[in-house]
């Protein structure tokens, strides 16, 4: 069987919240999650909070434009799915890393991030100094994976199905195989 | 705003540790009130999960802004992800250096 390569997709940080859950149903809905993979929470973000296009979100996900919008896709139709069957979100899982932007202080000689690239680097945040360089993106720069939380669900979205899993099955069997599809 | 350090002693006339997970000691710098903490690293003496654990650590005490010798590829997507700023100095200093760098003032 031909084994699908998986690209990391890049992300811009985590969310404000590791879920939402509903409140007033009538009947008493059973105690069910639809579980929304950090990948597509950023689709959702980039398309319907930033309003960029698809071609745009691809590019900063890293990733090419038919893999973003299957993933825009399936967070959709998982956030409609919640919306109408009353189910708890949890956000969590998927295949990302996250990445800053690093630069160059020529006056005291250090390397600074900036984590938000919504704000432009205007100083050095250790000595003030206004003399920097940035350091352009290379090839080599290898991404990596947050350890705990989203190493769990690695192979998740390889599985449509995902969001129907149940409690922390998934979690043996994802153990490891991330890696080797990398 | 809180500046987390990692230091190889506990006084101003220590080095920035270059380790990030197994430093000697966390300095916490206070902008605002001048406060400096020297905390021991607990995390140092785990067996794995140093970084991680130390991690956790500082950004339980909301630090914005992290200095060190180096960051492994585990440390920065974490720091990334919470938005905290990473510094990485190159060169032998002092926490007292660094504590004067941060307020401008060489
Ligand atoms: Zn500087």
């Amino acid at each position: 069987m031909k084994r699908r390569v998986r690209r990391m997709r890049r992300m811009h940080s985590l969310p404000a919240v590791k879920g939402f859950s509903p409140f007033g149903s009538v009947q008493n809905l059973e105690d069910k999650t639809v579980y929304l993979l950090l990948e597509e929470y950023e689709s959702i973000r980039l398309c319907d909070y930033d309003m960029i296009t698809h071609q745009e979100a691809s590019v900063i996900m890293g990733i090419s434009r038919p893999t973003f919008t299957r993933i825009y896709a399936s967070a959709r139709q998982k956030v409609a799915k919640a919306f109408v069957e009353g189910l708890k979100i949890s956000i969590e899982g998927g295949k990302v890393y996250f990445d800053s932007d690093w630069y160059h202080c020529q006056s005291c000689n250090c390397d600074f991030s900036n984590p938000d690239k919504t704000t432009e680097v205007k100083s050095c945040p250790l000595c003030g100094s206004k003399s920097f360089t940035h350091y352009q993106d290379d090839e080599s720069k290898s991404p990596e994976i947050v350890e705990k939380d989203l190493e769990d669900c690695f192979n998740s979205s390889e599985n449509r199905r995902h969001g129907r899993r149940k409690g922390k099955n998934c979690r043996e069997n994802i153990q490891g195989k991330g890696r080797n599809l990398v | 705003m809180k500046v987390a350090i990692t230091s190889t002693g506990n006084s101003l006339n220590s080095n920035v540790d270059s380790r990030f997970g197994r430093c000697s000691y966390f300095v916490i710098y206070d902008k605002e009130t001048e406060a400096i903490e020297f905390i021991p690293n607990q995390s140092q003496k785990l067996t794995e999960g140093v970084g991680t654990s130390a991690v956790e650590f500082l950004l339980s005490r909301n630090i914005s802004m992290v200095v060190s010798g180096e960051f492994g590829s585990k440390i920065k997507p974490m720091f990334d992800s919470r938005k905290v700023t990473m510094i990485v100095v190159k060169e032998p200093k002092t926490i007292d250096d660094i504590i004067k760098l941060i307020n401008h003032k060489k």
